[in-house]
């Protein structure tokens, strides 16, 4: 007899427990706010060096709403991810010349290069693309990242249509433009690579005669 | 002088260890800087180590050897020996420093 | 005709598979060759060069006070050295902040030695009197070797710099949108063939706190934990972050919390 009102207590403050939590709302997501500390530990922390201005600490909305990685993913942050994603694909531009194609070997060459926009470079420095940092390209190179996804057969496994073509370009030009915070840098849009260079890399992944694609 | 060595020697059955790290840049004289001038060549030449006086262990080094060089060797001592490494570079620089078998 | 040909897919196929795999088995034995490579100088990690160049300075009369760092406050009371880096960074009283190592020597330094502090954080790395530094810090950090890391957020100050700490792992910028989150967010990724720890996790963390200061084979330099913060800033494509600056204290503050209950390996021997 005890034992069955023992029981009855457990089993109602269970109960009670689960409607209570139940009621408690959690509290709807939202960007995280801005911090005058904060800033103001950013401003004083950093002098310019070089190449480097102080003025690269200054972000624009991209860098902005992607410094907040738990709203950028979350459900109430969707309708800014594609505001931001719009956002960079209207900048992008096609080539002036209507060329998509450059020439690979220098492809490659710019794909190994990982030089460029440090403080202990120059203005003159070559800006690399530092693509083998974070992909897989061709395959006889052993010593590449993961940060992305490989890109070896680039183009013989997905086709050489104008579609892809454009795809590409615009992804190299600007991959926010596809995924809002993309680990991958917009080297057409901070002008890290010239059109020129972005056709040779254009090469190194679509041209059928790339060792990428054999 | 040049920068101390590091020299630890340990006995155990009969066969001392010895461990020497050295401080020395180490150029081979092939590397350019920034500016694109040849880096001259300084480098340790040769290297002697003696046990109570008496020698242990030769060695002629080189341009080959990398920077802050580790030297490991074994020889037939015991514990309370003297060790005594010296190393010569290429611009008439030396360096000795001592320590006792443990 | 036909055994011909299924003979030369067969032998294809294998060919084929056995690039891949070895071309897979050259990331994997690149990654463990670089760790036995480790595990085989590890016995002469010059190091320890920097390290007893540093006692000699500890115990060294210096500055325009000709006076010694031994009664220098590394959080455990004045001169007890051993086991004070392991709960770096920390609130202190007499300064009225949070400070890493490398701020703390440059507050004993001032204090004890009368030195000026300018000069120590307008040095670059590996010259002048960052030199001195450098080696006080090999020795300091040698003497919490194997110690657990632990580091509090009691103080509020303390639990202010985790905070902001933590925002600052995450601030992109440049023109490369990086942040520390672009290469150390993610367990399993690598940048060409090095392994990035995940330091948003107290296993990555630990990884990265616990070996940092490290002596730099590539470089042939030690380099303490600015030096590396600061090299990471410039790979980001950062403005120059100022020696000991707030950033630097609060993403330390940040990384060591995380990796709280990680081992101190300190001084490491890094490619």
């Amino acid at each position: 007899m005890n034992m069955k009102i023992t029981r009855l207590k457990q089993l109602l403050a269970a109960t009670g427990f689960i409607f209570a939590t139940g009621l408690v709302q959690t509290p709807a997501l939202a960007q995280q706010k801005n911090d005058p500390k904060f800033n103001k530990m950013i401003q004083e922390s950093f002098r310019a060096d070089g190449i480097a201005a102080l003025n690269r600490i200054d972000q624009d909305a991209t860098q902005k709403f992607c410094s907040d990685p738990k709203f950028a993913d979350s459900k109430q942050g969707q309708a800014m991810r594609e505001k931001i994603q719009k956002m960079n694909m209207d900048s992008i531009k096609q080539p002036s010349d209507g060329k998509y194609i450059g020439d690979w070997k220098n492809g490659e060459r710019i794909a190994q290069s990982g030089r460029g926009a440090t403080w202990t470079d120059t203005a003159e420095t070559p800006i690399g693309g530092g693509c083998y940092n974070c992909h897989q390209i061709d395959y006889k190179e052993i010593s590449y990242g993961n940060i992305g996804p490989s890109l070896t057969g680039y183009g013989k496994i997905r086709g050489y249509s104008p579609e892809v073509v454009t795809y590409t370009w615009n992804r190299i030009n600007n991959s926010k433009a596809y995924n809002a915070c993309s680990n991958m840098p917009r080297f057409a849009h901070f002008k890290l690579l010239n059109e020129k260079q972005m056709q040779d890399v254009m090469a190194l992944l679509l041209d059928p005669e790339s060792p990428v694609n054999k | 002088m040049a920068d101390p060595m590091r020299v630890r020697a340990a006995e155990n059955g009969g066969i001392v260890d010895v461990k020497i790290l050295m401080k020395h840049d180490m150029e081979s004289g092939q590397r350019k800087d920034a500016a694109g001038k040849t880096i001259p060549a300084w480098f340790i030449s040769t290297i002697n180590v003696k046990a109570n006086g008496k020698d242990v262990f030769n060695g002629q080094f080189g341009p080959a050897v990398s920077k802050d060089p580790f030297l490991n060797f074994k020889y037939k001592g015991a514990k309370g020996d003297k060790i005594a490494v010296t190393w010569n570079d290429n611009k008439g620089d030396k360096r000795t420093d001592e320590a006792t078998v443990s | 005709m036909q055994r011909k040909l299924t003979l030369g897919l067969a032998s294809g196929l294998v060919a084929a598979l056995l690039t891949m795999t070895s071309s897979v088995s050259a990331q994997k034995s690149a990654t463990d060759d670089i760790a036995k490579y480790r595990e085989m100088i590890a016995d002469g990690n010059p190091s320890e060069l920097y390290e007893a160049a540093g006692e000699e300075l500890w115990k060294k009369p210096a500055g325009p006070k000709n006076v010694t760092l031994e009664q220098c406050n590394l959080g455990l009371g004045p001169g007890v050295v051993k086991g004070a880096a392991a709960q770096l960074p920390r609130y202190f009283k007499d300064t009225n902040k949070v400070q890493d190592l490398e701020s703390r020597l440059m507050t004993c330094m001032q204090v004890l030695q009368g030195r000026d502090p300018e000069e120590m954080i307008d040095a670059p790395f590996q010259k002048g009197p960052k030199k001195d530094m450098e080696a006080i810090v090999a020795y300091v950090v040698t003497l919490s070797k194997g110690d657990k890391i632990k580091v509090s957020t009691a103080h509020p100050k303390e639990k202010e710099m985790y905070d902001l700490g933590k925002r600052a792992f995450f601030f992109q910028g440049g023109p490369m949108d990086f942040s520390c989150a672009s290469c150390h967010a993610e367990n399993g990724k690598r940048i060409r063939l090095q392994d990035l720890p995940n330091i948003t996790e107290q296993k990555g963390a630990a990884l990265g706190w616990g070996y940092w200061p490290a002596y730099r084979v590539s470089s042939g330099q030690f380099w303490t934990m600015q030096q590396r913060l600061n090299d990471c800033f410039r790979q980001q494509r950062f403005p120059f972050p100022i020696y000991g600056s707030d950033v630097t204290i609060a993403l330390s503050m940040y990384m060591a919390k995380t990796a709280n209950g990680g081992t101190v390996e300190t001084p490491g021997l890094k490619r």
